[in-house]
């Protein structure tokens, strides 16, 4: 069973921001921010023909500055969120705004894909998330599953939540909390999670974790030192309720019980170098994708605490009812946690790795210097997790 | 001859035969006997002329005759001194023979004489025994009456005799005199006179059984006196099963006696006053030797009752087990582990002592149960100088630490304990104190030590006790408890001060390079391992140890790395790059990184060898920092100003990625100061270049950031293995500063270079 080579799609500018479509369940579909101090700053839309391995590329300018982060909406394919560098005389301010993909741009580069002359379509502006007041925006997080009508970002030490009217062209701030403490605290990224009705929230900061209700606004737990240095990113087991991954500038990557915080379920360390990204397939909560600054991207697959841990660890708090469970599994000799496998197609440092949201099997990783590339999951792990 | 039974075998011990005998054997034999040998038997005289003729020159013709005759001359003169040495040895025997005629014929005269003599004293012998034959047979007769009535006497004075004997409990004597008369008495029963003498004896001895039964029961008695009575009493015919039934029962309450001494000896001494060798000193001389009187006098009375042999073992086994209870109570509560001698020399002892008890008992149990006491105690003891180990080392580590973080004094650097000095002290001390411990733990299996020739000591307790319980155990502890540093200060940041991990690194790689085998080595000596059981292999040791030294090398590089990092990465993000002024400087935080780079080179090159570096000329930094900065650095982004290109740069520096190796930022270094150097600096500068490209820069804060690379490679090549590494970081570093600058205008090389030199 010969593995897929990866395919590897090459931006012209240097890129920190990656996104699956999340809308979109049937194309295979990633977008992607440059970042670029001196050039007008592009979304490449990036479309991967599973059956020939060939990659579309839709290019929509982005004028309004170098792209630090993009979400896309859950509801509304067209729709997405970026947070930029605002330069003014000087002044580098991050903002975010709310865009809308023109309805057209599928059409009208398909036609002379390679004809570079072909112009360009523009971004069309919905909504500013206006937060002057706040400071600079590390991230817009969409309301996982939701109608595409909330989203958190996440400002310096404020956790402000907008509802978006008018189909996304007005935002109006619902609520918003402050992160109290000693010296300027500063959110570096954060997840909304899918569970509890979608109430929860967490953010990290400096070396804590947080998570937050977003009914009262109020922190309900926090993981000081969660990472020896500074956590960069975290992500939900999108199958237990209570199971966070996070990962930092320790090298680590570790495994929390949010109900336990006092020590880490579980700890991998197998980066040479800080660790970017974190990320839960949205199906098989056992694989696990992580990016480094060592130029690496590595798939685990974490058995023993997924959701579907056959044999002896199924009676551990599975309170989440999956329907991911797979009884005939459970009669199989259980898999171990382990690597599966470490990508190197990078040259310079990883930032973002995505799972596709049509595709389970699939996923992109994007490198500093621009470089784009969506692998597979191996297919004897494949076969061994569906049969 | 000779030659055809030279290879048989006759032959062949003829001729060792004949080797014995004379020294110079005669080797021509061995061939065809030459017939030219002048000396040989089958001399030809007319073959040999021939041959001379044939051969030789006139010259040597004439020598040969001359010589010849010269011979011939000297073997006459010889024959004839032969013939004259013997003619008068021939003589003088003829003297010698004709004297010993005479006297031989003087020797018979004198043998008639005595002949006669002899026939005479016969006759006479004969007439004396014939006339003093009747007085002969009377004498005997009265000499038989005579013994009859000092019989009859002796049987009339019985009873008197006996009483006094009671009177004066002469108890022995008493029994043994009735003994004697007894049969008498019994066969003559039917004299009334012998009857009365009977009957009297029979009451008095009454009474002596009953006395003697007496004080058999009262039990005060000493062993000797008690075994003394017993016998009496089975002479008696006193029913020998309840005799031992009862002799025990004595036995035991005074064995218990002892037994409760030692008990109240171990209660209440709750401060051990007395130590050991003096309880096992008491134990032995009260109870062991009654014991073994017991034993002795039991089986000398009840010799031939075998089955009462078995109630003898049941006894000796219940009653050794309350003692070997108390001894091991006592033995636990030896835990000091200062002097071991005196537990060996009591433990000797009482092995010693009951060795007796086998002898005496050969079917016991007891020995053997000794010997495993003697065991335990020796595992125990190993256990305990594992863990009195064990505390030393931690103990000697809290010392160093404490070394450590002393005040370094007056701005003199040298502080009073180096790190060399506090590693060879460290590892003297562990050194010797392994070796103190190896001496203790000897004097178990030393020569004159009576247990140390049990197979346990022999084997065991060499190979998996002191090899294995406790050298091994005690290395694996050190390899342990230097891991466990590294994985709790992961965490809870740095609570270990570097410096320690990099003493132990250092220590746990010379326990690899020699000192787990020398000390290894040691103990095979001198405990003369024969490894019938599997032991740990010096070689699986020296993994472990090797991999807790890199791990704690490891550890150390990260630790100081993140040290660095931590400054880099707080001055570029607090910095507002934007709006800087012009560069003057070089920024305080690159002087203060460079300066604990140095210091860093100095403390590991305390403890580590240089390591070798890649080749690089006498003036690097200039040479690299032109080739740096001028032309590379110059086209990656010079094509940036032309907007038409905007793929150069990328393509530029990915081509210049695919030939420069993959850099490992936090991969295990070597041992030595230029991998660890080389780890610590490639950490700092990639968190410098991470740091960076987060931020946005104005012009001078590029320039200053180009200001600040030169200075960290104007020094921190000398540090690193390739100096091309520190380039390629530093490159990544300003051409990422570039990318994110939004007026890229570099500063003139010259300019960077005077700001730098003057800082």
């Amino acid at each position: 069973m010969e593995d897929d080579a990866p395919v590897i799609y090459g931006l012209e500018f240097q890129a920190r921001a990656l996104t699956a479509q999340t809308a979109e369940t049937d194309a295979i579909r990633f977008l992607v921010g440059t970042q670029s101090l001196k050039f007008e700053n592009q979304i490449h839309i990036i479309d991967f023909d599973d059956e020939n391995n060939i990659i579309n590329k839709n290019v929509l300018l982005h004028h309004a500055g170098e792209i630090w982060h993009i979400s896309a909406s859950p509801a509304d394919k067209g729709v997405l969120t970026t947070c930029y560098n605002k330069t003014s005389e000087s002044r580098v301010l991050t903002c975010a705004a709310v865009w809308r993909m023109p309805p057209e741009w599928e059409s009208g580069s398909h036609e002379s894909p390679d004809d570079s002359s072909n112009s360009p379509q523009t971004l069309e502006l919905l909504c500013h998330l206006d937060n002057t007041a706040h400071g600079n925006t590390a991230c817009v997080l969409w309301e996982p599953m939701g109608d595409g009508k909330r989203v958190i970002s996440l400002a310096d030490s404020h956790v402000v939540l907008w509802d978006l009217q008018e189909s996304s062209t007005k935002a109006t701030i619902s609520s918003s909390a402050t992160l109290e403490g000693k010296g300027q605290l500063k959110f570096t990224s954060g997840k909304w999670s899918p569970h509890h009705n979608c109430t929860q929230l967490a953010t990290a900061n400096d070396m804590a974790i947080r998570g937050w209700d977003l009914r009262s606004m109020s922190q309900i737990y926090c993981i000081e030192n969660a990472h020896g240095q500074l956590v960069r990113d975290l992500d939900f087991n999108p199958n237990k309720q209570y199971y966070l991954a996070s990962c930092g500038d320790d090298c680590k990557v570790k495994f929390w019980d949010v109900r336990h915080i006092n020590e880490p379920v579980k700890t991998l360390e197998e980066h040479s170098h800080w660790v970017w990204s974190v990320r839960y397939n949205h199906s098989h909560d056992q694989l696990l994708l992580t990016a480094s600054s060592d130029s690496r991207v590595i798939l685990s697959n974490m058995v023993s605490i997924s959701s579907e841990p056959f044999g002896h660890l199924v009676d551990d708090d599975d309170l989440s009812d999956s329907e991911e469970t797979h009884h005939e599994e459970k009669s199989k000799e259980p898999l171990q946690d382990s690597i599966i496998a470490t990508y190197e197609e990078h040259e310079d440092s990883v930032y973002a790795v995505e799972w596709s949201s049509a595709d389970p099997w699939l996923f992109a990783s994007l490198s500093y210097d621009g470089r784009l590339v969506i692998n597979r999951v191996p297919r004897a792990l494949k076969y061994r997790i569906l049969l | 001859m000779e030659a055809e039974s030279g290879s048989s075998s006759p032959g062949r011990k003829r001729r060792l035969l004949r080797l014995y005998y004379s020294a110079a054997p005669e080797p021509q034999q061995e061939e065809q006997p030459d017939p030219c040998d002048i000396n040989g038997a089958q001399f030809d005289p007319e073959l040999y002329l021939n041959k001379l003729r044939k051969e030789c020159s006139l010259n040597e013709l004439m020598d040969q005759e001359s010589c010849m005759v010269r011979q011939i001359r000297s073997l006459d003169s010889d024959m004839q001194t032969l013939v004259y040495e013997n003619y008068n040895k021939f003589i003088s025997a003829t003297d010698t023979i004709r004297k010993m005629k005479n006297d031989f014929k003087k020797m018979e005269d004198e043998m008639d004489c005595l002949s006669t003599n002899m026939a005479a004293i016969t006759e006479f012998s004969a007439r004396i025994s014939g006339t003093l034959q009747d007085q002969h047979a009377q004498i005997t007769k009265l000499s038989g009456v005579h013994t009859l009535l000092r019989k009859l006497q002796f049987l009339f004075e019985l009873p008197a005799r006996l009483n006094k004997c009671l009177e004066l409990q002469a108890y022995a004597q008493a029994v043994s005199s009735h003994c004697r008369a007894r049969c008498v008495l019994q066969q003559y029963s039917h004299m009334p006179s012998f009857r009365g003498i009977q009957d009297d004896c029979h009451a008095i001895m009454e009474r002596l059984a009953q006395q003697l039964r007496q004080k058999f029961r009262d039990g005060g008695t000493s062993a000797k006196e008690l075994s003394e009575c017993v016998e009496l009493l089975l002479q008696l015919d006193e029913p020998a099963e309840e005799l031992c039934d009862k002799f025990l029962s004595h036995a035991q309450t005074r064995l218990e006696a002892d037994l409760q001494g030692l008990e109240a000896e171990l209660r209440d001494s709750a401060p051990i006053d007395t130590d050991i060798l003096e309880f096992i000193d008491r134990g032995c001389n009260e109870f062991v030797s009654n014991l073994c009187l017991v034993i002795a006098s039991y089986q000398e009375l009840f010799v031939n009752r075998p089955q009462e042999g078995e109630l003898l073992l049941v006894f000796v086994d219940t009653l050794a087990a309350r003692y070997f209870s108390l001894v091991e109570r006592r033995i636990q509560e030896e835990k000091g582990v200062g002097d071991n001698s005196l537990l060996v020399r009591a433990l000797d002892r009482f092995h010693r002592r009951l060795q007796a008890v086998s002898k005496l008992l050969p079917g016991s149990a007891v020995p053997s149960q000794g010997t495993e006491i003697v065991i335990q105690a020796a595992r125990e003891r190993i256990k305990q100088y594992l863990s009195a180990l064990q505390s030393f080392y931690l103990d000697s580590l809290t010392d160093v630490r404490q070394a450590l973080a002393a005040p370094r004094g007056p701005p003199g650097k040298e502080a009073p304990p180096s790190l060399p000095d506090l590693l060879t002290s460290l590892s003297n001390s562990i050194l010797n104190q392994i070796k103190s411990v190896l001496a203790s733990v000897h004097l178990f299996t030393a020569k004159d030590i009576t247990f140390s020739s049990k197979p346990y000591f022999k084997g065991e307790f060499c190979s998996q006790g002191v090899r294995e319980g406790l050298v091994v155990s005690f290395i694996k502890f050190i390899c342990q408890s230097s891991r466990q540093f590294c994985e709790s200060a992961g965490d809870r940041g740095g609570s270990t001060p570097p410096v320690l991990l990099l003493l132990l690194s250092r220590l746990c790689l010379d326990f690899e390079t020699s000192t787990i085998s020398y000390i290894l080595t040691l103990t095979d000596e001198q405990f003369l391992v024969q490894h019938h059981s599997p032991v740990t292999a010096v070689t699986a040791l020296c993994a472990e140890a090797r991999e807790a030294a890199q791990k704690l090398l490891n550890h150390y590089v990260k630790v100081q790395g993140l040290i660095i990092s931590q400054m880099l990465r707080k001055s570029v993000e607090t910095r507002d790059w934007v709006n800087t002024i012009e560069p003057r400087n070089v920024r305080a935080v690159m002087k203060r990184v460079v300066e604990d780079t140095t210091s860093i080179d100095v403390q590991v090159g305390l403890l580590y060898e240089e390591g070798v570096r890649k080749a690089h000329s006498s003036d690097s930094s200039k040479r690299t920092f032109s080739v740096y900065s001028s032309s590379r650095q110059q086209i990656r982004y010079a094509p940036s100003y032309t907007p038409s290109a905007p793929m150069d740069t990328n393509l530029l520096s990915n081509i210049h990625k695919l030939f420069s190796e993959r850099i490992d930022i936090f991969s295990p270094v070597e041992f030595n100061k230029v991998s660890v150097l080389t780890g610590i600096i490639k950490i700092s500068l990639k968190t410098f270049l991470e740091c960076v490209r987060l931020r946005t820069f104005g012009r001078y804060g590029l320039q200053q950031i180009q200001v600040d690379c030169h200075y960290l490679q104007m020094y921190l090549w000398r540090f690193v293995s390739d100096e091309n590494l520190v380039h390629f970081l530093l490159d990544e570093i300003v051409g990422s500063a570039a990318h994110r600058c939004l007026d890229p205008s570099p500063m003139e090389q010259s300019v960077i270079e005077v700001i730098c030199e003057r800082g």
